[in-house]
């Protein structure tokens, strides 16, 4: 069985936000950079534990610059096979989507994993363009997924409840919570991430459809009115006449 | 011009977020002078009178037995089919579950620039541009789209709902049989009545490891209950299994802007607040006067939760007494 995980990198969960340039770029001064939760913690985990019961071969693949390879080598460290990164700046998901489905299109490859979305952009596109570029079924959101001969069964959140989905191989799919746990790398795996084979390949022609003029931080609250426990049903009429939420 | 508008029916009528939608595409096509065409798949009995008060000019209804509503390939070539046919050059999406399997593959076959979560109207003076949040809340972003077609879902409960509109008439929509096939096989639908979606809902209670274990949830569940609100949860609380991943709010789980966020026994980590602080008012409960949560609360009790909630409970009771 051939996986491929699609990861992208992330500051990491408690980085300070702030942007330069006339708020156009974001400011990377001190910012710690993590795979992005989801395609580590539930894609790429839950690809290794389908590999290290059933056999095969886990790849990575990213689009980015040399910055990039970090996270790579986080993935080998965790038990990737291999990684691929696709030198060109990030910038759009139509773009990253076209590069990825270029190169996944030659590979072969059984299932293909995406984090649900990334922590900075928290855009949930990936997987969908991907699909839809290699002409191949999408489930999205899933939180658990098993794998029988060449069969998927994938159990995802649908609108009030979850779905029990079954597909054969290839297909496309994003991974939510549920699907593994965080794994820490060890020792031997921190030792094998140095040797093992990281490919750059060049990006090809590919357009960017959106791209971002500026950004704004969100706005804070001024000021938490505090009420008396003693008295805190009295919240209930300041819900009703003051913030009329209720 | 023409604007589609994906739509869903739920619990007997169109999803309010749907409508949210229709309305938010009645402003653009009344500002371009297009038309605003709502579609929407297998609605069965259900009446579909909300779409056209809510600002839709022409609705469209896909009924079929044969088609599989899980399959995203298959929900992709039945919208394009209708973007083609009406010659749509804009789809817009509630960002709901389904958008995000869907929207993303149309945007792909149509080759239009998407815009994921939208929380405001788009500005059109010389292009186009619309604002999302990004950094899982702690920023907005402003997204130029440089393609003449244009895909975009709005983030659920952000946008008003029209209902003076006229209500028009459904018009019966055909798609090819071929269009229909499908890879996905559904062996199993689990649905939570019950329960309020998250993502929808306006009235949210939460609460956290401050409520010592989940045999203490019944009185978070009851706060909900009387006021019909949903209830989440922070992650720890996911994590280590007294409540269910799919009510985990914050930075790694589902992000939300209801009306109303009751936070219970949360400290507010920078991750949760990630996931809220896009609701419109928020109440904090926690007996540790130094919770950062507190700096990002509209109203804020200093108290045990096993006191405070009851107190209320009660006084919602009495609220709602009152106004019957």
């Amino acid at each position: 069985m051939k996986i491929l995980v699609c990861i992208s990198k992330a500051p990491d969960t408690t980085a300070k936000i702030a942007f330069k340039d006339n708020n156009t770029i974001f400011d990377e001064n001190n910012v710690q950079y993590i795979v992005n939760p989801y395609d580590e913690w539930y894609a790429l985990v839950r690809a290794l534990e389908l590999k290290e019961t059933l056999g095969g071969n886990v790849t990575t693949v990213s689009v980015g610059g040399a910055d990039m390879e970090a996270i790579i080598r986080k993935a080998f460290a965790i038990g990737a096979d291999d990684g691929v990164r696709i030198d060109a700046e990030p910038t759009d998901t139509y773009f990253v989507a076209e590069q990825i489905a270029a190169y996944a299109k030659q590979g072969g490859f059984d299932i293909i994993l995406a984090g649900k979305e990334t922590i900075n952009y928290n855009g949930s596109s990936l997987g969908g363009m991907l699909a839809e570029l290699l002409d191949l079924p999408y489930v999205s959101m899933a939180t658990k997924l098993d794998v029988v001969g060449s069969t998927a069964t994938v159990e995802c959140d649908i609108d009030g409840g979850t779905e029990v989905i079954e597909c054969d191989f290839p297909l496309v799919i994003s991974a939510a919570k549920g699907m593994a746990e965080a794994r820490i790398p060890n020792m031997r795996g921190i030792m094998a991430a140095r040797t093992k084979a990281l490919n750059v390949i060049p990006a090809i022609a590919a357009d960017k459809l959106t791209e971002v003029k500026s950004y704004a931080l969100a706005q804070g609250r001024t000021t938490c009115k505090m009420i008396d426990a003693e008295n805190a049903g009295s919240l209930i009429e300041m819900l009703h006449n003051e913030a009329k939420v209720i | 011009m023409s604007i589609l508008v994906y739509t869903e029916v739920s619990k007997g009528k169109i999803k309010k977020a749907s409508l949210e939608a229709v309305n938010y595409a009645a402003n653009i096509a009344a500002k371009t002078g297009a038309t605003a065409i709502a579609l929407v798949i297998n609605a069965g009995d259900v009446s579909l009178d909300d779409l056209g008060k809510a600002g839709a000019n022409k609705v469209l209804h896909f009924n079929s037995n044969s088609v599989n509503t899980s399959d995203s390939q298959v929900i992709t070539r039945v919208i394009n089919h209708a973007v083609e046919s009406e010659g749509a050059q804009m789809v817009i999406f509630s960002n709901d579950l389904t958008a995000k399997a869907v929207a993303p593959r149309l945007a792909a076959r149509m080759k239009a620039g998407y815009v994921p979560g939208a929380v405001d109207n788009p500005n059109t003076e010389g292009g186009f541009t619309v604002n999302k949040n990004v950094f899982s809340g702690k920023a907005i972003a402003t997204y130029q789209v440089n393609t003449a077609k244009k895909v975009i879902s709005l983030l659920p409960n952000s946008f008003q709902v029209k209902t003076d509109g006229a209500v028009v008439a459904a018009t019966n929509f055909d798609v090819p049989v071929e269009l229909l096939a499908s890879k996905i096989k559904v062996k199993e639908i689990k649905r939570e009545s019950n329960e309020l979606s998250l993502p929808e809902a306006e009235l949210v209670v939460s609460a956290g490891r401050g409520m010592k274990g989940p045999e203490n949830w019944g009185m978070i569940e009851d706060l909900a209950k009387q006021l019909g609100a949903a209830t989440a949860c922070s992650r720890p609380v996911s994590d280590i299994g007294w409540r269910p991943h799919h009510e985990h709010v914050g930075q790694t789980g589902i992000a939300i802007r209801p009306n109303l966020y009751i936070a219970v026994g949360i400290s507010g980590a920078i991750q949760h607040l990630a996931g809220v602080n896009g609701s419109k008012t928020i109440v904090v409960i926690n007996k540790d006067p130094e919770a950062p949560f507190f700096k990002a609360a509209d109203y804020g009790i200093v108290g045990d939760a096993f006191e405070v909630v009851p107190k209320l409970i009660e006084a919602v009771k009495k609220f709602k007494a009152s106004q019957n």
